[in-house]
């Protein structure tokens, strides 16, 4: 690949011919010259949608129609190639563009590799499925993917033995469906567990299942690709001008940052304790607990919620007051809490040192990057928690069993965020969460917004409350008035962040 | 022959006779070389030799059938391996820069060893063998030379006697030898019914439906078993062994029995 300076224009493609296809296999990489802003554009498009399809893939039933609208909707959105979009060179060619780009962002560790070819193969499914079932065999063929479907004679003669020994096929369904004969080097998880039928060295696959196939081959050529990428990274990263984007694309974050000043000072320090059991995701939930049973936090901990918490609203003033009063219940006097903690917190305040403004870190950033050690309490603990621990601890924030056992499941899946996002559901008592948790400081937010909206109808007993006359009264009159109610509610938040 | 008349001690003797008369040198020869079809075939063979005292020689091979056969008339081997064909010949492997000395093909080669049969035979354990278990070998045989002709295909199979205690299927076709170890490891996996070791009762689960391969296998083992089970094992013979079989039984079945 090779980048300049300019924004070419025109398509002199020597791929015309690859961006006539539907769906590729990525075989080739794109050979031309874009920009350094269409590169970070592609990248991150193509990122979103990505996270996208893992979003989907373990909220709904993959495939189904809720899954293909709302993919559907989101390719749409973005504009990839959808659908049997004929012959939309540009969105195909966007499509084979920012596939190689994530490529060299996604191949460096096992984790992000293992994401990403999750994902990718999630999406040529859904895709593969999509083609035209005519075109489906031209589509094969030109693939290099030599299967024939076999006659009907053979498939009737073959009837009781393909019945016998393919997963969920009826007599009826061999008629309906089509069988291909494909060599049995090329269809090895189905031999392995015996789910074929196997005749003189060809594997007599139904059409169901040659999408395994497919995928497989897709699964092992992208695999020996990361593996290619990763050995020429070094020599990507030797040009300064796509290390750093790369290395954002990896931890790549792509909403609210939770910088901005505007909620500072809303938050006192009396409502931190009762907020940490109520609005806080498990990760600061842990590591505030963790602070007020040992009166510290290692270095990892004191970054992760010490930003968290500026996030919220905490100002630096209050920071140092809270940090200070903890630490010194401890084993740390006031003077030693000046000499070593404090010059950290006004650093992440960004007064100090090259005073840049530290942003909350993002669940991705908690996830893959420094990861706990002995003695740590920060991380995620969906991803860094034993997973019998965590059990105990939802069983011990009183998570229903079967909540607790579709966590696991979602951590089992490694979709930590997800599983953070059904913690929400679980504890805020609400069907579905409404948004895509990337970011506890989201999840706080996310978590006032539920919790306000229930002030109104029932009054919630927070001891923060209880100096509020003013809201409650407020909110009492309000449950009168529905087009009132709206406007009210928003005071009512509003004024939960005036303080004393 | 019975074991009493063998004695390890004479093979020092034996073997050197059995070398300059008996081994067939150039039907293993005309074997290895396929035909001179691929170049260096033979020559990028790789074998290995248990000499006397159990020493281990690896990476041997040889230019022309002359020279093979003059070396094993030398070493008098007590037990020869014929490995895979390299990317060049083995006896120079240590001439080449790392990395470069590599295997490319081999023969699919399966090993049956009366001694997996233990837990179903008892007239014999370990490594004697007499004619009553020897049926386990021949049922064995049927099933999986079946198999390997009419569900993958293969055409060219070497059975021979190991030695010792059981019988080596090579698999000799060109796919075959090209497979690779995934292939191989599928290969195997579709010819397996036996999971589970010490701790496990059942260790062969049916369920419907019943796959062609095990449909034919079990054909195969019908036509043996009365003569096999019921009369050389005698399996009904002892309340101990009867047990056995009942624990096999599967529940639904026994309390149907029952009632």
């Amino acid at each position: 690949m090779q980048f300049g300076g300019r924004k070419s224009k025109v398509l002199i493609n020597p791929k015309a011919d690859l961006y006539r296809q539907p769906l590729q296999f990525y075989g080739e990489p794109p050979l031309e010259n874009i920009s350094l802003s269409e590169f970070e554009t592609l990248a991150v498009e193509r990122l979103k949608l990505l996270k996208t399809v893992e979003n989907l893939g373990v909220s709904c039933v993959k495939l189904s129609e809720q899954y293909s609208k709302k993919l559907d909707s989101e390719l749409k959105a973005l504009n990839f190639p959808y659908g049997s979009d004929s012959d939309d060179i540009d969105k195909r060619r966007k499509d084979h563009i920012s596939h190689f780009i994530l490529r060299l962002a996604y191949c460096q560790t096992e984790d992000l590799r293992r994401w990403f070819i999750q994902q990718e193969i999630d999406l040529f499914r859904y895709r593969f499925k999509n083609l035209d079932p005519k075109k489906n065999l031209e589509w094969l063929h030109k693939n290099n993917l030599n299967y024939e479907a076999i006659s009907k004679k053979d498939k009737m003669d073959l009837q009781l033995q393909l019945v016998n020994s393919s997963y969920g096929i009826s007599g009826s369904k061999v008629e309906d469906q089509e069988f291909y004969k494909v060599p049995f080097q090329d269809a090895l998880d189905l031999v392995r567990t015996r789910k074929v039928y196997l005749k003189a060295g060809y594997a007599y696959v139904p059409h169901q299942d040659i999408v395994t196939i497919v995928l497989n081959d897709f699964r092992t050529r992208l695999s020996k690709a990361l593996a290619l990428t990763a050995r020429s990274l070094p020599a990507v990263h030797s040009d300064e001008r796509l290390q750093p984007l790369l290395n954002h694309l990896s931890h790549a974050y792509v909403g609210q940052d939770y910088s901005t000043q505007k909620n500072v000072g809303k938050i006192s320090l009396e409502q931190i304790d009762p907020l940490s059991g109520k609005s806080f995701p498990l990760c600061m939930r842990q590591l505030h607990q963790s602070l007020r049973e040992h009166h510290h936090l290692r270095h990892g901990g004191r970054m992760q919620y010490g930003l968290f918490l500026k996030g919220i609203g905490l100002s630096l003033e209050q920071a140092l007051q809270f940090w200070r009063l903890e630490f010194m219940r401890g084993k740390v006097d006031a003077d030693k809490f000046d000499k070593a903690y404090a010059y950290g917190i006004r650093h992440m305040f960004g007064k100090e040192g090259k005073r840049a403004d530290y942003t909350p870190y993002s669940c991705m950033k908690v996830i893959l990057s420094n990861p706990p050690s002995q003695g740590d309490y920060h991380g995620c603990p969906f991803r860094h928690s034993d997973p019998e621990l965590l059990k105990q601890k939802l069983q011990s924030y009183k998570v229903s069993p079967s909540g607790i056992s579709q966590i696991m499941d979602l951590v089992k899946g490694m979709h930590y965020q997800l599983a953070c996002q059904k913690y929400f559901e679980l504890t805020h008592n609400v069907e579905e969460a409404n948004f895509s948790l990337s970011h506890p400081n989201q999840y706080f937010v996310e978590s006032q917004k539920v919790l306000g909206e229930g002030k109104d109808i029932k009054r919630e007993k927070e001891a923060s409350q209880r100096s509020q006359e003013q809201s409650a009264a407020r909110g009492s009159a309000a449950a009168v008035n529905s087009s009132q109610h709206l406007a009210e509610m928003t005071e009512n938040l509003d004024s939960f962040f005036d303080d004393a | 022959m019975p074991s009493s008349d063998y004695d390890p001690a004479c093979l020092p003797d034996l073997l050197p006779l059995y070398y300059r008369r008996l081994f067939p040198f150039s039907q293993y020869y005309r074997w290895l070389n396929y035909g001179g079809v691929q170049k260096n075939y033979f020559q990028n063979r790789e074998f290995s030799f248990t000499l006397k005292d159990d020493i281990y020689v690896r990476y041997q091979s040889f230019s022309t059938q002359n020279e093979l056969e003059k070396e094993m008339q030398k070493m008098n081997p007590y037990k020869i391996d014929i490995g895979a064909v390299y990317s060049h010949r083995p006896n120079q492997h240590n001439t080449l820069k790392s990395g470069s000395f590599q295997a490319l093909e081999k023969e699919l080669v399966f090993d049956i060893d009366m001694t997996d049969y233990d837990d179903v035979r008892s007239c014999c354990s370990a490594a004697e063998i007499c004619s009553k278990c020897w049926t386990l070998m021949t049922i064995a045989i049927k099933i999986l030379d079946r198999a390997l002709r009419d569900d993958f295909g293969f055409q060219h199979l070497l059975w021979v006697y190991s030695g010792r205690r059981g019988v080596h299927c090579w698999v000799c076709d060109e796919a075959a030898r090209k497979l690779s170890a995934a292939a191989r490891s599928a290969v195997a996996e579709y010819l397996s019914l036996v999971k589970g070791g010490e701790e496990t009762v059942k260790k062969v689960v049916l369920t419907d439906p019943i796959h062609p391969f095990i449909r034919e296998s079990l054909t195969v083992v019908e036509k043996y078993f009365p003569q096999y089970a019921l009369e050389d094992q005698d399996i009904l013979g002892s309340k101990e062994s009867m047990d056995k079989v009942l624990s096999l039984v599967p529940m639904d079945i026994l309390s149907h029995c029952a009632a």
